[in-house]
C-alpha cells in the first residue's frame, strides 16, 4: 500500500468514481487497513472452526476418559486433555460456539435496545428524554453481579438468561452514546438546513441522523462483543454462567487457571484463542471506525 | 402587491432568566425580485426574525407572535405545520452562514442537491439527477459531472457555499434568505459568492433577503436596507439614501465604525457601551444609552418607525421632531 506523491492523485480520482455508495467507500477503505483485515480473517477462521471443527473430531466435548486424566498434548489429543480426560481441542472449539454466540446475541440485544432507546430519547428531548435517561441511570446504579445472581436464583441457571442478563447491562452504555450523538447532531446546521428545505421529521432522522450516528455505533458494537465475552468468562469464572460439561472459553480459562501448575496447556490454549479474538475484534473495530468516517478519505 | 408582508413580528425566548425579546415588533415587506438588506450587530435579531418566518425557531423556548407574515395570501405565522413545511425549500429557501457545517458529511453532493426536488416535486430520480447536475454547473463548480458524486469534505468552503446556493435555488423559490452567506469565507471568495448570488438573482428574478453585519457588502448588493438594533427596526430606506443621509444615529455610528472610513493611523471609531439586555424591558429608544445625541426624552418615549423622507423611515425621536440632521 504505497502512499506516495504519485499515488495520491489516483486515490483522489477514485474517491469521486461514479456510483460509489458510502458502503462501497467504507469497504474500500477497510480493505486498505491491514490490521483490520487480519482481525477480520482471524475472526472468520475462528468462527468457522468453532462451527464446523467439532464435526471432524474423533472426540465429543463431554466424552470422558478418566484413565487418561490430564494428559499433555499428543498425537491423539492435539491440545491435551483435562483432568477428566476430555479432549481439550473439542472443548475449545465447542466453547467457541458458546462464547461467540453469547457475544453475538448479547450484543444484538444491546444494539437494538440501545440504539432505539438512545435515538428516541435524544430526538424527542424534553420530558420523555429525562424520564428515559433516568431509567438508564437507575439501571446503571444496580451492581451487575448482584443483578445476575438475582436473575439466576429466581429463574434458575439458564443459557438464554445469560444473554438477557448481559444484554440488559450492555445496552445502557449504547443508549447513552447514541443519545449523546443524536443530541449533538440535532444542533448541527445541516439538520437545520434539512428542516429549512422542508423535509419531514422521519426523513430527517432516517437520511440525516442515522447515517451520522452509524460510525460510533458500529465501533462501539465491535467493542461490546469482547466486553460481553469477557463478562461471560467472568460469570462462568464465578460459576454463574455456563456449567460443565458444557464448555465456553471463559469456563475453560477458569478450569485451566485452577491447574495451571500441573497442566499449563489447559490454560495456555484457551487464553491464547480468547486473546486473539479480543485483539481481532478491537483491530476490526478500529478499522471500521476509520472506514466509516468519510472525512478520513481525504488522505 | 408585495411578495411577503411582515407585520409586527415578535419572537421571544422564554428562558429561566426571563423573557428575552429577540425580535420586538418588526415590520417590512419585500416585492418580487427585490433585494432587502438587514443590517445590525450580533444579537440584534436579524437572523431570528428570518428564522421565525419559516418557523425554524425552536419552540419552546421560542415563541413567535405577530400580526402576520403573509406570503401571497398565506400567513406563515398561523398556517398549519404541513403547509409551512411545503413552503420551506420550495417557495422560501435559505442559505446559512457556515457552509462547512451546513452539508451532511455522509451524503454525496448529488443526493443533497436532489433532496429538495424529490420531496417537493413529482419527479423521478433520473430527472432530479439531471437537474442537480445543471444546478451545480450554474453555480460555477468546475468539472461538475465528476464532482457531483463527491462528499462535502472534498469541497472547499467557497465551493460548498456554491453548493448551498445551488441547493437553495434548485426548487425555484420566490424568496431566498441569505443569512450572512459570506461571513465564514475568505475575503477573496466572499466577492465571488456575492457576485454569484447577484447573478442568480438577476437571472431568476428571485427576491432576496440578505442578512449581514457588513455594511459595505450590503451597500453593493441591496436595493433597500433595514437597520436593526436590539430586536427593533431603527431605520429603513433605499440603499443610496441610507448611505448618503442616514436618519438614525445608530446607522450613522455603524457607518463611521467601518475601518475604511478612517484615515490611516487614526484611531478607529467605536460605538461606546453594549447593546441592552433584552431579557429586561427596554424603555424608550434602545440605543439612547449609547447615543451621542440622546436627550432625556429619548429614554422615556416609546419609539416607532415614522416616515422622515421619500421612502425613508426612522425611529429616532429627535429626527422625527426635526431637531437633528445627521450626515
Amino acid at each position: 500500500m504505497p502512499v506516495t506523491a504519485t499515488a495520491s492523485p489516483a486515490l483522489a480520482a477514485d474517491a469521486v468514481e461514479p456510483g460509489r455508495s458510502l458502503w462501497q467507500d467504507a469497504w474500500a477503505r477497510l480493505r486498505r487497513n491491514r490490521m483490520a483485515v487480519i482481525g477480520g480473517v482471524v475472526l472468520l477462521v475462528l468462527t468457522a472452526l468453532s462451527l464446523f471443527g467439532p464435526l471432524f473430531l474423533a472426540y465429543s466435548y463431554e466424552e470422558q476418559n478418566l484413565g487418561l486424566g490430564a494428559a499433555p498434548p499428543s498425537a491423539a489429543h492435539l491440545l491435551g486433555t483435562d483432568k477428566l480426560g476430555r479432549d481439550q481441542l473439542a472443548r475449545l472449539l465447542f466453547g467457541g460456539r458458546v462464547s461467540l454466540l453469547v457475544g453475538l446475541a448479547a450484543t444484538s440485544v444491546s444494539l437494538t435496545i440501545g440504539v432505539l432507546w438512545g435515538s428516541i430519547a435524544g430526538y424527542a428531548g424534553g420530558k420523555l428524554d429525562a424520564v428515559m435517561m433516568r431509567i438508564v441511570d437507575i439501571l446503571y446504579a444496580l451492581p451487575f453481579t448482584i443483578f445476575v445472581i438475582l436473575l439466576m436464583t429466581v429463574f434458575g441457571r439458564n443459557f438464554i438468561l445469560l444473554f438477557v442478563a448481559i444484554g440488559a447491562v450492555e445496552w445502557l452504555t449504547m443508549a447513552r452514546i447514541v443519545r449523546g450523538q443524536v443530541l449533538a447532531l440535532k444542533r448541527q446546521e445541516f439538520i437545520e438546513a434539512a428542516v429549512a428545505l422542508g423535509l419531514r421529521k422521519r426523513r430527517i432522522v432516517l437520511r440525516h441522523v442515522v447515517p451520522n450516528v452509524l460510525g460510533p455505533v458500529m465501533v462501539y458494537t465491535t467493542l461490546t462483543i469482547p466486553a460481553v465475552m469477557l463478562l461471560e468468562a467472568f460469570l462462568s469464572f464465578l460459576g454463574l454462567g455456563v456449567q460443565p460439561p458444557m464448555s465456553s472459553w471463559g469456563l475453560l480459562i477458569k478450569e485451566g487457571a485452577e491447574q495451571m501448575e500441573e497442566a499449563p496447556w489447559l490454560l495456555i490454549y484457551p487464553a491464547a484463542v480468547f486473546a486473539a479474538t479480543l485483539f481481532s475484534l478491537n483491530f476490526l473495530g478500529d478499522g471500521l471506525r476509520d472506514a466509516l468516517d468519510v472525512r478520513a478519505s481525504k488522505d | 402587491m408585495a411578495l411577503l408582508e411582515v407585520d409586527d413580528l415578535r419572537t421571544s425566548f422564554h428562558t429561566r432568566n426571563g423573557v428575552v425579546r429577540a425580535v420586538d415588533g418588526v415590520s417590512f415587506c419585500i416585492d418580487r425580485g427585490e433585494t432587502l438588506g438587514i443590517v445590525g450587530e450580533s444579537g440584534s435579531g436579524k437572523s431570528v426574525a428570518c428564522l421565525s418566518l419559516l418557523g425554524l425557531v425552536p419552540q419552546p423556548p421560542g415563541r413567535i407572535e405577530g400580526a402576520g407574515a403573509v406570503l401571497e395570501g398565506i400567513d406563515l405565522l398561523r398556517c398549519p405545520q404541513e403547509v409551512l413545511r411545503g413552503i420551506r425549500g420550495r417557495r422560501i429557501a435559505m442559505i446559512f452562514q457556515d457552509p462547512m457545517t451546513s452539508l451532511n458529511p455522509y451524503m454525496t453532493i448529488e443526493e443533497q442537491l436532489m433532496e429538495p426536488l424529490l420531496i417537493h416535486e413529482k419527479i423521478g430520480r433520473a430527472a432530479a439527477a439531471r437537474m442537480a447536475l445543471q444546478a451545480l454547473q450554474e453555480v460555477g463548480v468546475p468539472e461538475a459531472e465528476q464532482r457531483i458524486r463527491s462528499y462535502p469534505h472534498q469541497f472547499s468552503g467557497g465551493m460548498r457555499q456554491r453548493v448551498m446556493i445551488a441547493m437553495a435555488l434548485i426548487g425555484k423559490p420566490d424568496l431566498l434568505i441569505a443569512d450572512e452567506p459570506t461571513t465564514a469565507l475568505d475575503v477573496t471568495v466572499q466577492a465571488q459568492i456575492l457576485d454569484l448570488i447577484a447573478q442568480q438573482q438577476r437571472q431568476r428574478g428571485v427576491a432576496v433577503i440578505f442578512i449581514s453585519h457588513d455594511l459595505s457588502v450590503v451597500a453593493g448588493f441591496c436595493d433597500r436596507v433595514m437597520v436593526m438594533y436590539a430586536g427593533r427596526v431603527v431605520e429603513t430606506a433605499d440603499t443610496r439614501t441610507i448611505f448618503r443621509e442616514p436618519k438614525h444615529p445608530y446607522t450613522r455610528a455603524l457607518q463611521r465604525s467601518r475601518p475604511a472610513m478612517q484615515a490611516k493611523g487614526a484611531e478607529l471609531c467605536v460605538i461606546p457601551g453594549l447593546p441592552p439586555d433584552l431579557s429586561r424591558p427596554v424603555p424608550g429608544c434602545a440605543f439612547a444609552p449609547r447615543c451621542e445625541f440622546a436627550v432625556a426624552d429619548c429614554g422615556r418615549t416609546e419609539m416607532r418607525l415614522q416616515d422622515v423622507g421619500a421612502g425613508q423611515a426612522s425611529a429616532c425621536l429627535r429626527v422625527q421632531r426635526g431637531e437633528l440632521t445627521l450626515q
